[in-house]
């Protein structure tokens, strides 16, 4: 894993001493709220509706044990005992007092860890895979690319007071669980005809109130050229991107407005002129980073494992959490374990102080001291022995993070809602736990099978409403929260935005309206089809049929 | 009002005419908007007197390509903090285009962003405070960070050059 060096840990002392003083500045009234607001928003510092909110930057989702303990020990310093992970692989913080961020953003430096740019009109902190580097069907680890993309978006002079924010996430394997087409830029790594691995450059996708899944403007970029390439679309955006309406300057409307082709000409012109500069990474400096990734020691070992075989066999717990939780490794022997921050009538990604002191020796002892954050709101072990899974479950299970629901109808994404953020139309949290609860049966779960529930509490979508197989959008009518229903939307790399049902239903309805859509899909599925399967073959009416009737 | 340049606050020797004021019969320095500049061009550069050009965003800075070595002063407009088209219109100026003279941030021009604008091209900047408030604030903000990621045409030496550097003594020493 990528460790600091002496460069690294100076900015962000720096940085962590520069947001003391702007904060010394704002308490003793030197600037106003107005002045303030974005320097906080630059330092992950929000205003929600009833405290100030930090989010703690987790680049490309990837975290040491140390530094997973230290986010244990911030939470109950500075919070109250918990924290919440986020769909960009980050985690926040909804109770911590303006005066002591200084204090636990200093925290965060001893660990390598910042919340620089987890907010505000910037580069936001850049997703990938939380398989990086683990899974079986990978062409390339992407980490060393994205902590190049971390180094060269972190405080760039000239990208720092966009129009909007801009994500990027980056796919190493041909099945995206980065989400990378619902993203300002994403990247796909494959392989060329000469044989060369570089990145699709995918333009323009993003959720919100406008959704659109992204273009490409690029079939392939070289790894050498990548970094004048991002550099390029930036400056287009930067300089064309409207500033006329915040709901309109994300890059995916100059995509939309000026077409996608006169985009890659715009973004072709300006890398013309850049392509042979300073941006440029040579052969030894990607292999440099490639280097501070390097596989851990994994030990030779056969596949098989008799102990993990007659565990699965007679324990029956145990063999429903590996078939939903555990994922094939590329190394033998070993496996990737989920764990789930989605236990039933829990709150979708929230962790306490201790389970993520937990988590963090537990991957000590099993995963080589390496821990992801998923953008669906788990957590991974991403090396552990096959031969130790039964005693890393078993603990798991001690601490309530054994749910065996990765995947399944309860694994959902939820926003925080109207319960914390500021923006919200309508709760989410409360409705996600009571589909949770609806849903609690393990073997009905197993039955449905893979179905991704995803809510919002407002249009903005940071639940990922538009791409989930089943979307619930939270709004207000008069005073009312009512959820609309879209169905078929889907993140991976057959993206799709999901399509509106029809007519909102009130609290009240929306759990029964879920569960209608899962028995007609049970009804008419056909063998091994999962819920957005037979919604792709049979189309929007048989399910607008049970929610609405004749209506 | 004070505008600050090479650590030091300096008098204001421009006079900046809007799109309609009448041209100073004299031989007064003048900035001139963007616009103006091109459809009064040949009066413009006939003049005796210094001339400079205002950029306001949305303008094309590629436009002055050919006059820049007619120009003293350039100034960028910000006329919100949050609108950063100008660090590009500076990067082109300065990187591509080559210009040499002044580079002046104006408008909405704070202490927090002046880092970002030196490392784009900036050399002055006008800042709506004092004189020993402006001096002190910039100079305040061009120390405050000492690592950087990102090469631009300001010079300083980035983290990957630094470490090449160092990766190649090690290796020397070796």
């Amino acid at each position: 894993m990528y460790r600091y060096d002496d460069f690294d840990r100076q900015l962000v002392l720096e940085r962590t001493e520069q947001f003391r003083e702007q904060v010394k500045r704002r308490l003793s009234g030197d600037i106003t709220e107005d002045q303030f607001r974005p320097l906080r928003l630059m330092n992950g510092v929000y205003l929600q509706l009833h405290a100030y909110m930090l989010r703690v930057a987790v680049p490309y989702g990837t975290l040491r044990a140390d530094q997973l303990r230290q986010l244990g020990y911030i939470a109950r310093r500075y919070d109250k005992g918990y924290g919440h992970f986020t769909t960009r692989q980050n985690i926040q913080y909804n109770w911590p007092k303006l005066a002591e961020i200084p204090d636990a953003l200093l925290d965060l430096a001893k660990v390598e860890m910042h919340a620089i740019q987890t907010s505000g009109n910037c580069i936001r902190n850049t997703t990938t895979d939380q398989y990086a580097g683990a899974a079986a069907d990978e062409i390339e680890d992407p980490r060393p690319y994205c902590e190049l993309i971390r180094q060269w978006s972190t405080f760039h002079p000239e990208f720092t007071y966009l129009p909007r924010k801009f994500k990027i996430a980056v796919t190493g394997s041909p099945n995206d669980r980065a989400a990378v087409k619902v993203h300002d830029i994403g990247l796909r790594m494959h392989q060329n005809d000469a044989g060369e691995v570089g990145f699709e450059v995918i333009v323009g996708g993003g959720l919100g109130r406008t959704p659109f899944v992204g273009k490409t403007v690029r079939d392939f970029i070289g790894k050498n050229d990548l970094f004048s390439y991002l550099e390029a679309i930036l400056r287009v955006y930067n300089r064309f991107g409207r500033r006329d309406n915040k709901y309109k300057a994300r890059i995916k409307i100059l995509v939309h407005e000026i077409g996608v082709e006169e985009m890659q000409r715009l973004v072709e012109e300006e890398w013309a002129q850049i392509k042979d500069g300073s941006l440029r990474v040579d052969d030894a400096e990607i292999v440099h980073y490639i280097e501070q990734f390097a596989p851990p020691a994994f030990e030779t070992l056969s596949d098989d494992d008799a102990e993990f075989e007659r565990r699965k066999a007679e324990n029956r717990e145990f063999s429903n959490w590996v078939r939903s939780n555990v994922i094939a490794h590329k190394q033998p022997g070993y496996a990737i374990a989920n764990v789930s921050l989605k236990p039933i009538g829990g709150i979708p990604g929230d962790a306490t102080d201790t389970q993520m002191e937990l988590v963090a020796d537990l991957s000590e002892q099993y995963s080589f001291g390496d821990v992801r954050v998923t953008h669906e709101q788990n957590l991974v072990l991403p090396h552990v022995k096959k031969a130790d899974l039964f005693s890393l479950w078993a603990e798991l299970k001690n601490a309530n993070l054994a749910t065996a629901n990765l995947g399944y109808v309860t694994d959902i994404i939820s926003c925080p809602g109207l319960d914390y953020c500021a923006l919200a139309t309508a709760r989410s949290i409360p409705l996600s736990q009571r589909i949770s609860e609806r849903f609690s049966d393990l073997d009905r779960q197993h039955d449905i099978g893979e179905l991704k529930i995803k809510i919002s509490g407002c249009i903005n979508a940071c639940g990922h409403h538009h791409v989930g197989h089943i979307g619930i959008l939270g709004l207000d009518k008069r005073g009312k929260e009512f959820y609309q229903i879209t169905l078929g939307g889907d993140a991976s790399e057959n993206a799709e935005i999901g399509k509106i049902a029809g007519a909102g239903f009130s609290e009240a309805e929306v759990v029964d309206a879920i569960e209608s859509l899962v028995t007609k899909y049970l009804g008419i599925r056909e063998t091994g089809e999962r819920f957005i399967d037979t919604y792709r073959r049979v189309g929007m009416d048989p399910f607008k049929e049970v929610l609405y009737g004749d209506r | 009002m004070a505008i600050v340049k090479n650590d030091s606050v300096i008098d204001q020797e421009w006079v900046t005419l809007d799109a309609e004021a009448d041209l100073p019969s004299g031989e007064e320095n003048i900035i001139v908007p963007l616009a103006r500049f091109k459809e009064e061009r040949e009066t413009l550069i006939g003049r005796n007197g210094g001339l400079g050009v205002q950029l306001n965003p949305g303008d094309v800075p590629e436009d002055l390509a050919n006059d820049l070595d007619r120009l003293s002063i350039i100034t960028v407009n910000f006329p919100a903090y949050t609108d950063g088209r100008g660090y590009s219109y500076a990067r082109i100026l300065r990187e591509r285009l080559g210009f040499k003279g002044e580079l002046r941030a104006i408008g909405d021009v704070l202490r927090d962003q002046i880092l970002y604008m030196h490392r784009c091209g900036f050399d002055a900047y006008e800042l709506k405070n004092d004189d020993d408030v402006s001096l002190t604030k910039v100079r305040a903000a061009l120390k405050e960070m000492t690592v950087y990621y990102q090469p631009t045409g300001d010079g300083r030496a980035t983290a990957a050059s630094l470490r090449e550097r160092r990766r190649a003594a090690l290796k020397s020493a070796s």
